[in-house]
């Protein structure tokens, strides 16, 4: 079956087996199911094997630098509303090179859809720790071991009071996919953390220790309960899969600026007020 | 006297500033042409600032620095000792007893004014509208003018200080009509009062406005903070999209996002703020962005000097970024080409899809003068997205190496940027033979080739002298002051040319230097930027011995000018 969102499908550059692949078809099928079109859409991506998943999805795309996929969404969005922009990038895209947008777009609620592709290792440079990689790992750089602790990115999001906040493992597509749907509806900042397993340099976190690691939230979990939640979140072994926390009560980044406070309209719509502006130059008489 | 040079010292949180923004409005008001520009140490109290007010008699035109002081208003015990180097038999300085031992200053001509002894009589907490009082006495400003200033200034702070501060202001106004004639007569221009009064910072926002940006994302950082104030000020009206980043990567980020989404956005920074922008700016080289970026240059390396000026980051605006790219470089030199040059920007980086710089420093974002309302002419925003279909090619080969430039959500298009090397649709490509190649000859040699023919906004020509075997040259802050020094020699032989664009090198460069027997250079910086510059774009050689290169933080004053050309021919 074909889907409206596949893009240029014969250039694709995963490894075979890789979780990318299960991912960025769940997407499609989740923007599918969701109505959407790709003229509305836009891709956003930092550099990494994940990245590339936007080459492959049919849309508008910025495919920008390593960790900065972030702000460019969040510029995206300010700047015309109308659109969906998605995020896929890596765990060392999101939460190492580009750590510092990650909390800064949450603080802002930003209105964008941030799916991280975790699999706990740099793919693309080919083996080394990323800032999910589990400690003691080995890897070609950290030879004796990882040190630091592993960042838990569900727990950093609850703790800026994201928007809402999710885990997937893309073994489990249905699941998945009803997160991504709720994920991209949600008007706000959105994360989805999504296991997706390495195959080539993570012989460690593989499908079957996902399998055996995970284990999706109880049906009466309630998410929007901020204190729960980090409960939920400090979990990890297993690790709970579901949205974790939500709290839509917040209002969107662009709709909170005053560029939007009379004009609805994306800012290339607009014309300068020349009225305005010779208004404010006349101004300038009396200091 | 044409002019007069007055100057106010006091410490930060004393309301130097205060006294400015009221005087340069007042003296504007009244019909004199005014200059004001200060120097200020990166604290929030203390230390010692000092602001320099420069009065034009008649149709005189004050708009650059000068070392002399005329008229010294110390409001501090520190306060002479700041500014020793300046005073000189021509200037009177106004002591105030209760703050400065007169007798310490026995070989200077001072004239003694309580204004301690009236602040604390008045029960206020700072003298500067006393002091404002006094000038205005000074220079027959009407009562009425002052108090519709303070009026503005000081209702909201309710009825009880509003009056003791009309109080402090009627006491310094009678005072200092009484000190009149401790300066020469001033002649006011009627047109004076109808013109605007702008500085540097405020002018980069306006000429951003009326360049149709509305988008800005910065972090602030001194000296160009006043550009995102000012735009944030006035986001309201003109629907700005105002954005405080978390860094000056994310800043410039989101300054491409915008322009890529069909808005128009500044970066807006100083050099240590755009040294984390190199990365974002080889971003837009390569997905050929539109970009706009301010860079207002303080003394560097590292933190250096942060509230101090200099021309020192022309090697990183031309040569920042991995890989090659193209880029324009304005550094104007006065409000007026501020104005100019930021709307051109605009439509310029727009138009061939490159980043447009423009380079200003402390000296010229925190000077003020009058202009013309007239002479603040529009240039007018011209777009240059287009509707796309749906076989839309982001990076289609064409002629002059410019794709016409497609928007998310305006036509069928797809608009696909990438970061990486891409093919015509901006897919990610390793094809080194085929499409490497091409798309280099498009962003290189094509879109070169169309930078090169477009004109100079502001067209190169030599000032001053009709007759000129010498020749001046400077760039950017450094021009009103050689302008003046170079009125001032007023040397048929003598004239001055500044660069407002200095990359690339305007094509008649070389045509109109190599017609001077002597070329002489002056820049705020120590390795001469600029003049290695003109050695290897425009093959002009100028020796060591005719350069004059200042990178001490301080402004570049009309007295020094005179001396170095005095000197040199």
């Amino acid at each position: 079956m074909t889907n409206s969102f596949e893009y240029n499908m014969e250039a694709v550059a995963w490894c075979p087996g890789c979780g990318n692949f299960a991912l960025s078809r769940i997407l499609r099928e989740a923007l599918e199911e969701l109505g959407k079109k790709p003229e509305e859409m836009v891709f956003v991506s930092g550099i990494g094997q994940a990245a590339k998943t936007a080459q492959y999805m049919k849309g508008h795309m910025f495919n920008g630098l390593h960790g900065r996929a972030l702000p460019v969404a969040m510029a995206i969005k300010a700047s015309n509303p109308e659109l969906t922009v998605i995020v896929d990038s890596g765990d060392g895209c999101t939460f190492g090179e580009g750590g510092n947008h990650f909390n800064q777009q949450i603080l802002r609620n930003s209105d964008i859809t941030v799916i991280s592709h975790d699999n706990q290792i740099y793919g693309l440079t080919k083996g080394q720790a990323s800032p999910t990689s589990e400690k003691g790992m080995k890897t070609p750089v950290q030879v004796y071991g990882v040190t630091n602790e592993p960042i838990n990115p569900i727990a950093a999001a609850v703790a800026l009071d994201a928007s809402f906040v999710a885990r997937a493992f893309v073994g489990d597509m249905e699941n998945t996919k009803k997160i991504f749907k709720q994920a991209i509806s949600n008007k706000g900042f959105s994360l989805v953390d999504t296991f997706s397993p390495c195959v080539s340099f993570n012989k460690l976190n593989t499908f079957k220790w996902y399998k055996e690691h995970t284990y999706a939230l109880e049906e009466n979990y309630d998410p929007l309960n901020r204190k729960e939640a980090f409960g939920k979140a400090l979990e990890t072994d297993p690790f709970p899969l579901g949205i974790i926390y939500r709290n839509s009560s917040k209002k969107p980044f662009w709709e909170m600026n005053i560029a939007y406070e009379k004009d609805k309209r994306p800012l290339f719509k607009r014309k300068l007020d020349l009225n305005a502006l010779k208004k404010l130059i006349e101004s300038k008489k009396i200091h | 006297m044409e002019d007069l040079s007055l100057v106010i010292v006091g410490q930060a949180g004393q309301g130097v500033q205060t006294v400015e923004q009221f005087m340069v409005g007042l003296l504007k008001g009244t019909g004199y042409n005014v200059f004001a520009t200060k120097e200020y140490m990166s604290r929030v109290r203390g230390g010692m600032n000092s602001t320099e007010l420069r009065v034009g008699s008649g149709e005189k035109k004050v708009r650059a620095y000068v070392e002399r002081i005329d008229l010294l208003i110390p409001l501090h015990k520190n306060a002479i000792e700041h500014v020793k180097h300046r005073i000189s038999d021509s200037t009177t300085i106004l002591l105030d007893p209760e703050l400065i031992d007169e007798s310490k200053y026995t070989q200077y001509k001072c004239v003694t004014v309580p204004f301690t002894k009236i602040q604390k009589e008045i029960g206020l907490k700072f003298v500067n509208v006393y002091a404002v009082g006094v000038l205005s006495g000074i220079f027959k400003i009407p009562h009425k003018s002052g108090k519709i200033f303070i009026k503005e200034r000081f209702s909201k702070k309710g009825d009880a200080i509003l009056k003791k501060n009309f109080e402090a202001f009627e006491k310094g106004h009678s005072i200092g009509e009484n000190l009149k004639d401790l300066v020469p007569e001033m002649k006011k221009d009627p047109q004076v009062v109808n013109e605007i009064l702008l500085d540097g910072n405020q002018t980069v926002g306006l000429g951003a406005i009326a360049g149709g940006c509305n988008f800005i994302s910065a972090y602030p950082m001194s000296p160009s903070t006043g550009t995102l104030t000012f735009l944030a000020h006035h986001s309201k009206e003109f629907g700005i999209l105002v954005d405080q980043a978390e860094d000056e990567i994310a800043a410039i980020n989101k300054a491409i996002a915008a322009w890529f989404t069909g808005a128009r956005a500044i970066a807006s920074t100083s050099g240590g703020g755009f040294d984390l922008m190199c990365e974002g700016l080889s971003l837009a080289g390569i997905i050929e962005s539109p970009l706009v970026i301010h860079i207002a240059q303080r003394p560097g390396p590292g933190t250096g000097l942060p509230t101090r000026t200099s021309q020192e980051d022309l090697n990183l605006a031309l040569y920042a970024g991995h890989g090659e790219f193209h880029r324009i470089i304005f550094a104007p030199g006065s409000i007026e080409q501020v104005f100019h040059l930021t709307q051109i920007a605009f439509n310029i980086a727009d138009k061939i899809q490159i980043p447009v710089f423009i380079l200003t420093d402390q000296y010229l974002v925190d000077s003020y003068y009058n202009v013309k309302a007239d002479d603040m002419k529009l240039v007018g925003v011209e777009h240059a997205f287009v509707e796309t279909d749906s076989d839309y090619k982001r990076y289609e080969y064409t002629a002059n190496g410019i794709t016409p430039r497609g928007i998310p959500g305006l036509g069928t298009g797809l608009i696909r940027v990438d970061s990486d090397e891409h093919d015509e649709w901006g897919h990610i490509t390793e094809d080194m033979r085929g499409v490497r190649d091409k798309m280099t000859d498009k962003r290189i040699h094509k879109k070169g080739k169309t930078i090169s023919e477009h004109p100079t906004p502001i067209p190169l020509e030599p000032f001053g002298g009709h007759d000129a075997e010498t020749l001046v040259i400077c760039w950017g802050s450094s021009y009103l002051a050689v302008k003046e020094a170079i009125e001032e020699i007023n040397d048929p032989k003598i004239a001055g040319i500044h660069f407002s664009q200095v990359f690339p090198l305007p094509k008649e460069s070389n045509s109109i230097l190599t017609k001077a027997k002597k070329l002489l250079l002056i820049e705020g910086n120590a390795t001469g930027q600029f003049t290695n510059m003109l050695k290897l774009y425009g093959n002009i050689e100028i020796p060591n011995e005719n350069l004059y290169l200042k990178s001490n933080g301080e402004p570049l004053s009309v007295e020094e000018v005179k001396k170095f050309i005095g000197g040199a021919i």
